[in-house]
């Protein structure tokens, strides 16, 4: 049987900034806010956590205040442990100088804590997927078919702007991947890789020895790609659920999907919850006269105006007679007495004054940065 | 294992069954019992204890002790999880004498004397796990030294004709007081025992060895303890408390203290980020509230799925109301299913329930015949009922139907 506690998590927390650089200005991928109440590296934490992981390292880069607040000792996740538990590792300088360029120098500059890791195998993964995934069962596939790598991958329809951000696969009857494209100028639908992989600890500190020592940084090219031939790579497919974040437009619509039942029903699994910190708010409050219509709220919310098709995380209150209209306004956002707001992103702390009106579209979204006041 | 020197321990009295609440303390300590959507009444003075600065609390459970010590767990929650102090559960025992049973509160302390002694206190907070209030206790404590007195009771004004239901203090015009009568028919003075005291630990524990000493003694603070100090003149005084103070101790109260949370004119609020009330929170995603839903007047917690019409109601977490349902007027404990088209008004349904579609629980005060037995209809823990079912006003229904 796999045993999980084997298994070491490390989290590359700053991996795809770039993607959504607006919600990235001032933290990491991981510390993004989403679905009212978590932070991407929520899922990403407790999928590791519920499959019995309990040591978990995360590899940071830049903007990691933020991170380090969210996560704390790891108590939430029941990661504050003595053996093991949750460890947050800066970014080291190296023998290049300056910060890491791809997974393998970030790996580099981690690599005494994973040599002195007793695991016997490594997961990796980014933060850019929301998805529920009993990784139990991965490690169960990895360990059957005898792989070198196992690729985490998801059927996918991409447009062509999509599939520039991923890392596409393809994979033969058995699972084994004989084809690894590397952000290419293709669209439709494709096995794309969810950005995690499992593979033995030695194995992967020798991948990482040896390619430091040939300047080569990239885990997709020059490892997956290049090294297709000699290795047994594996695609292990995940057919629940799942979102990747790779631009506002994708933000966006996986926080709208949260409306969806079947969504919440994947992702939202009794006996596998997803944690996130606690800020013990007191629930949330409708007053007279209010309205609130396919919309995801979170604790600590006052609403005594109109909502619609919105995503309201904590603290967030909304003014009398104002309406709100497929917004995702985020934690202590305040819309002031009828406010009129449409297609609109708020960050943390946005004041929106009485009687404003703001509107964006559904493929612009307008976004208000953290602490601006309207 | 040494122990560092503690200015003040809090003892909490969590052993009441609350037999009043009925269905609701079936299986469960009143300080257990479920309220405001996400809390239970135990996190107010948890709560006012951390946010007074006092982090040794020793929590004293009887009656049906196993949802409250698994709620209170290792205290990480308010806070209370220590390395010297934190909250301890402190469950009767046996000792070579053979002894068990807490057999009143001053008792339930007496047998607990080696706990306090630990932390060498100067002071002991007495405090009830049966009420709503936020009370800052470091004032409290200030007033006592202030006074240099051997005993501080806090005191809240009730409207006299309902002082008999309360202990009853008179005070001089120092707030010395100089009367004490439990539950008296004829109250001589409106300031009610909150059942709130700061004893300096010295000399409560030379009443508690004695009382124990004596066998026709009913071994209860209000009974014995306050007025034997009081005949043997030691300083006592009255610590004036204004704001929200509720006991929840029958089906009307809990009701209510429930509704004056939507109230804005009620002065208890629990979104004041300066005196926060914490609670073991649950693992769920954020509330949905449905394309057809109807929610106003409300309170509702994490988890819930709302399809239907809630109005003027309290639903704590993971409640599902569903397509056609109405929930007016009243109170949902955790995980409970309302099926659709069912309708429940002026109830309160308990936890992990499931109301059958078309039910129709409650009866709303206008429209009841017989207006005299009218009265909130009450569902207790993991009932169902099934389809179609009516459950009249002021029904108790404990097993399911």
């Amino acid at each position: 049987m796999a045993n999980m506690s084997n298994v070491l998590g490390l989290i590359f927390a700053n991996m795809h900034d770039s993607t959504i650089s607006d919600l990235t200005k001032l933290r990491t991928m991981g510390s993004v806010p989403f679905g009212a109440r978590y932070r991407l590296i929520d899922f990403t934490l407790s999928n590791m956590v519920n499959s019995g992981i309990n040591t978990i390292g995360v590899i940071t880069k830049a903007n990691y205040q933020s991170l380090i607040d969210h996560i704390g000792s790891g108590a939430e996740w029941d990661l504050s442990r003595k053996t093991g538990g949750l460890h947050i590792l800066p970014p080291y300088g190296h023998i290049n100088g300056g910060l890491y360029r791809g997974r393998l120098e970030a790996l580099a500059g981690v690599l005494d804590f994973i040599r002195h890791n007793d695991a016997e195998y490594v997961l990796i993964s980014d933060t850019d997927v929301i998805a529920n995934i009993d990784l139990k069962k991965v490690l169960e596939n990895h360990e059957r078919t005898d792989a070198d790598i196992t690729v985490i991958y998801a059927k996918t329809v991409c447009d062509a702007e999509r599939a520039r951000t991923k890392t596409i696969l393809s994979v033969n009857d058995t699972g084994k991947v004989y084809d690894v494209l590397v952000r290419p100028e293709i669209s439709g639908e494709h096995n794309v890789s969810l950005n995690m992989f499992l593979m033995k600890k030695e194995f992967l500190q020798k991948l990482i020895i040896d390619k430091a020592g040939k300047n080569l940084y990239s885990f997709e090219v020059d490892v997956l790609q290049h090294m297709l031939g000699e290795l047994n790579i594996y695609g292990y497919k995940f057919d629940g659920y799942n979102a990747q974040i790779d631009c506002i437009k994708t933000y966006f619509a996986a926080n709208m999907e949260l409306m969806n039942p079947h969504v919440r029903k994947e992702l939202f699994i009794g006996d596998s919850p997803i944690y996130t910190k606690v800020r013990d708010e007191a629930p949330a409050k409708y007053g007279l006269d209010s309205e609130c219509k396919n919309s995801i709220v979170a604790d600590g919310c006052i609403i005594e105006g109109k909502v619609e098709n919105s995503v309201l995380f904590r603290g967030v209150k909304i003014g009398k007679n104002a309406v709100v209209k497929n917004c995702i306004l985020m934690q202590d956002t305040v819309v002031g007495e009828k406010c009129e707001m449409n297609y609109v992103i708020t960050d943390k702390d946005v004041m929106i004054g009485n009687y404003r009106s703001i509107g964006g579209t559904e493929t612009y979204p307008i976004f208000v940065g953290k602490g601006a006041s309207v | 294992m040494n122990h560092v020197k503690k200015e003040i321990v809090a003892m909490l009295l969590a052993g009441g069954q609350g037999s009043r609440l009925y269905a609701l303390t079936q299986d469960m300590a009143k300080p257990a019992v479920p309220y405001g959507g996400k809390y239970r009444i135990i996190d107010f003075p948890l709560s006012n204890c951390i946010n007074s600065g006092i982090d040794t609390v020793g929590v004293l459970t009887q009656y049906q002790p196993l949802v409250l010590s698994e709620y209170i767990g290792n205290g990480q929650p308010w806070d209370l999880n220590r390395t010297h102090g934190g909250v301890h559960v402190l469950p009767p025992y046996e000792t070579a004498s053979g002894k068990s049973w807490y057999a009143g509160t001053a008792n339930a302390i007496y047998q607990n004397m080696s706990f306090v002694d630990r932390y060498n206190p100067e002071y002991v907070a007495i405090l009830s796990g049966d009420h709503i209030y936020k009370m800052d206790y470091s004032e409290m404590l200030d007033f006592h030294k202030k006074h240099n007195a051997d005993a501080t009771i806090a005191v809240l004004e009730v409207p006299l004709e309902e002082a008999s239901r309360f202990g009853i203090m008179s005070v001089d015009e120092n707030d010395v007081i100089t009367e004490f009568a439990e539950k008296p028919k004829e109250p001589k003075s409106n300031l009610a025992s909150m059942g709130v005291y700061i004893f300096s630990w010295k000399v409560l524990k030379q009443y508690l060895v004695a009382n124990e000493k004596d066998e026709n003694a009913t071994k209860d603070f209000g009974k014995n303890i306050i007025p034997d100090m009081l005949a043997d003149k030691c300083k006592m005084v009255a610590y004036h408390f204004s704001h929200y103070w509720k006991d929840v101790g029958t089906i009307d109260s809990l009701w209510e203290a429930n509704m004056d949370c939507l109230d804005p004119n009620v002065p208890l609020n629990l979104y004041d980020n300066n005196w926060k009330i914490y609670s073991r929170n649950p693992v769920m995603p954020p509330h949905y509230a449905g394309p057809n839903s109807k929610i106003e007047n409300s309170m509702v917690a994490e988890g819930c799925n709302i399809y239907g019409t809630v109005d003027f109601s309290i639903l704590f977490s993971g409640v599902t109301v569903e397509e056609g349902a109405v929930v007016r007027d009243s109170i949902i404990m955790p995980n409970t299913v309302i099926k659709k088209d069912a309708v429940i008004e002026y109830s309160i349904v308990g936890e992990d329930c499931i109301i059958g579609e078309g039910s129709h629980i409650g009866e709303r005060p206008e429209t009841t015949i017989d207006k005299d037995k009218w009265g909130i209809a009450v569902v207790g823990h993991k009932v169902n009922i099934s389809d179609n079912v009516e459950v009249k006003a002021k029904a108790m229904i404990s097993e399911s139907v």
